[in-house]
């Protein structure tokens, strides 16, 4: 049993040609938040969707809480929650109805789903249809479907992507009050300020690289652009 | 897998429309084919149990595509793998539905086919039953190759060609099968016809089930 | 690869040149050692290449199952390579194979094409196979395209004997089936021999096709460039 949360040995994922994440070695002690940072296309998205088991590692393999990335795939994925930058949602159903799918296939109870709607200020728009939905408000109701997995890790992608002001602050909420439960968090994000304020740890990516890692608190923020 | 069934029901009654629009091009199939042979009622007639499910075959290339649209377009699917879902039940929860649609549309078809070639026939649940073991046929691979042939480019051609030579033997047992029913089953052959496609389902129904997980997963 | 070591392939050559030499003797024992046939007369010479082309091309998709399989289990990329080679070979098998029989169907029968279930079944495989290398062409991921193939190969595979019995049952028309067993020892001397030949440039043509396949794929699932060559870059 590993006492990480998270432990990356060297982690690589191609696309064709291209290596979109090369050769990533970390580790995250259970509870810390994370922010992970860099350019668009330095492989944020793909570290994080190889972590939640979305796509296989090309080369190099991680745990999570022990659990082998490629052969636990089920424990790992209990484990883990993803809000990917695809919403995961069904565009015909209404949010409700997102969400009790969630339930059914996790094989929790029904009940939850109000308050989870509340939680991300959708519960008058319960009834409505996905297709209807900004784009902030899909982001609201995946957030929503995180939630319901009752994760040990969480990994976000984007978190603060599209949404208003008051978004920002229920991310923050919704955030702070995953690390008082204990839980892990990985925050991909561009808001470096206030990704930085959240977390405890953070790590630079480039160009599929790992460039910086260290304490949130000393990271180079002016450094990377 | 109840849940999963529950879910692809729910997706289909809301996307009803596309099954009338479905079923208007089976329609058309089946009076293009007319064309084909000329206002000949006696050939017409004998040719109508192909027609009906060579109509059939067409218009499920389409229902089987529609049936991962949803789940492609936000990777809906990908999502629930990752709840974790097991791919199996997911499997058989849309298989199941696209059984069902199928079903539906060949029996609506049966109507169209008894006025254009004259096809009538006394044993209707014999023919509805066929009907219903010929869809299971081809919605079990249809549901798997439907699966590989929606992630990638070139969808629209790909799921016909791998799925079409497949389902020969489903094909010509229930012609045969359906053709015995209209034109009258001297030899008392429809249950090896039947027999053969019951074994058809069955063997693709667990062979697909069996290899899902591996076309979804990364 | 375990057959790639030297730069240079002998083996596979060294197999097609045992198999030309074996069909030139075996197809001069068909055409001019052995006697016509009773009834089907010089026509029936044509069955000293299709039937060993049908063993073979029954072999060589049979090889790709048992390729799929494996790569199922082990995800290791040479037997992608192999299902690829036997896969292709096969077709080519499968296609000489109809060519075969519509030219043997249409003195016999009158028509170019007689529903025979085994030539019928042939054609079915044909289409099913030449489906997958189509497949194979539009998936950039390897993994995802050896997988996929594998998946496709082995449910195609399952199909054959299904195929060939509904055809049977369908086309009950002609049920005599001449088996090279019920001929005599001068009608099967030549047909063994082209069986190895064709046994032999078929493995021969197997192991190239593999060989290109590993090599395509090599590229393609080589290791990242690692750090160390960028030392410098960095510090």
């Amino acid at each position: 049993m590993s006492e990480f949360a998270i432990d990356a040995q060297r982690l690589a994922r191609r696309y064709g040609r291209r290596w979109a994440l090369a050769d990533v070695t970390f580790r995250v002690p259970p509870g810390s938040v994370v922010m992970v940072a860099g350019r668009n296309g330095s492989g944020k998205s793909t570290l994080l969707r190889v972590l939640a088991t979305a796509i296989r590692p090309d080369n190099g393999n991680a745990s999570i809480f022990g659990f082998d990335l490629v052969k636990q795939r089920e424990d790992v994925r209990r484990a883990v929650a993803l809000l990917s930058h695809y919403s995961y949602l069904y565009e015909s159903l209404t949010a409700k109805e997102n969400l009790q799918v969630t339930a059914d296939h996790l094989g929790v109870s029904r009940d939850s789903i109000p308050a989870l709607l509340d939680q991300v200020e959708l519960g008058p728009r319960a009834d409505d249809a996905v297709a209807t939905f900004s784009a902030g408000m899909r982001k609201r109701l995946s957030f929503a479907r995180v939630l319901m997995q009752k994760p040990r890790v969480v990994l976000l992608d984007e978190p603060y992507g599209q949404l208003d002001p008051p978004g920002f602050a229920l991310v923050d909420e919704v955030v702070s009050a995953l690390k008082a439960r204990g839980t892990t968090v990985l925050m991909a994000t561009h808001q470096l300020e206030r990704g930085a304020q959240q977390s405890d740890l953070a790590i630079f990516l480039e160009e599929g690289r790992l460039q910086w890692s260290g304490k949130a608190a000393e990271a180079p923020l002016g450094a990377t652009r | 897998m109840i849940g999963a069934l529950r879910k692809e029901l729910l997706l289909q009654w809301r996307t009803r429309t596309q099954f009338m629009a479905v079923f208007i091009f089976g329609a058309t199939a089946l009076l293009l084919f007319s064309f084909g042979v000329g206002p000949n009622a006696e050939i017409l007639r004998q040719f109508s149990a192909g027609f009906l499910w060579l109509g059939l075959l067409l218009s499920s290339t389409l229902t089987l595509a529609e049936s991962f649209h949803s789940e492609m377009e936000n990777r809906a699917l990908e999502g629930l793998l990752l709840l974790p879902a097991d791919p199996r039940a997911l499997y058989y929860g849309k298989a199941l539905a696209n059984w069902i649609q199928l079903t539906l549309l060949g029996w609506a078809l049966v109507p169209v086919m008894v006025v254009l070639y004259d096809a009538g026939t006394n044993r209707l649940p014999s023919l509805l039953l066929i009907i219903a073991l010929g869809a299971a046929g081809l919605s079990a691979p249809g549901t798997l190759y439907g699966a590989m042939t929606a992630q990638i480019r070139a969808k629209q051609t790909l799921l016909p060609l791998l799925l079409f030579p497949l389902i020969v033997p489903a094909l010509l047992s229930s012609v045969k099968a359906t053709s015995l029913v209209i034109l009258g089953d001297p030899m008392h052959a429809l249950g090896s016809w039947l027999m053969l496609l019951g074994a058809f389902d069955a063997i693709y129904w667990a062979l697909c089930g069996l290899l899902y997980g591996r076309v979804v997963e990364d | 690869m375990d057959y790639g070591n030297n730069r240079f392939p002998r083996t596979p050559y060294i197999l097609i040149a045992i198999g030309v030499a074996l069909f030139l003797t075996g197809s001069y024992f068909g055409l001019f050692v052995a006697p016509p046939e009773r009834y089907m007369g010089e026509v029936q010479r044509i069955m000293y290449v299709h039937v060993p082309t049908a063993w073979n091309a029954l072999l060589a998709i049979t090889f790709a199952l048992v390729c799929a399989i494996i790569f199922l289990f082990k995800g290791e990329f040479k037997w992608d390579a192999r299902l690829e080679a036997s896969i292709e070979v096969g077709c080519l098998l499968a296609f000489l194979l109809c060519c075969q029989g519509a030219i043997w169907a249409k003195p016999t029968w009158g028509v170019w094409w007689d529903w025979d279930p085994r030539l019928t079944t042939t054609a079915v495989l044909l289409f099913a196979f030449l489906g997958i290398l189509t497949l194979r062409k539009f998936v950039d991921d390897p993994v995802k395209r050896g997988v996929w193939s594998s998946v496709a190969t082995i449910i195609a595979y399952v199909d054959v004997p299904i195929v060939y019995f509904s055809v049977r049952w369908w086309n009950s028309l002609h049920q005599l089936q001449s088996s090279p067993e019920t001929v005599s020892s001068q009608f099967y001397i030549p047909l063994r021999v082209n069986a190895f030949a064709i046994l032999f440039l078929m493995t021969g043509f197997i192991m190239l096709r593999a060989r290109l396949a590993s090599l395509r794929l090599a590229q393609e699932v080589a290791p990242p460039p690692m750090l160390a060559e960028e030392v410098g870059e960095t510090a």
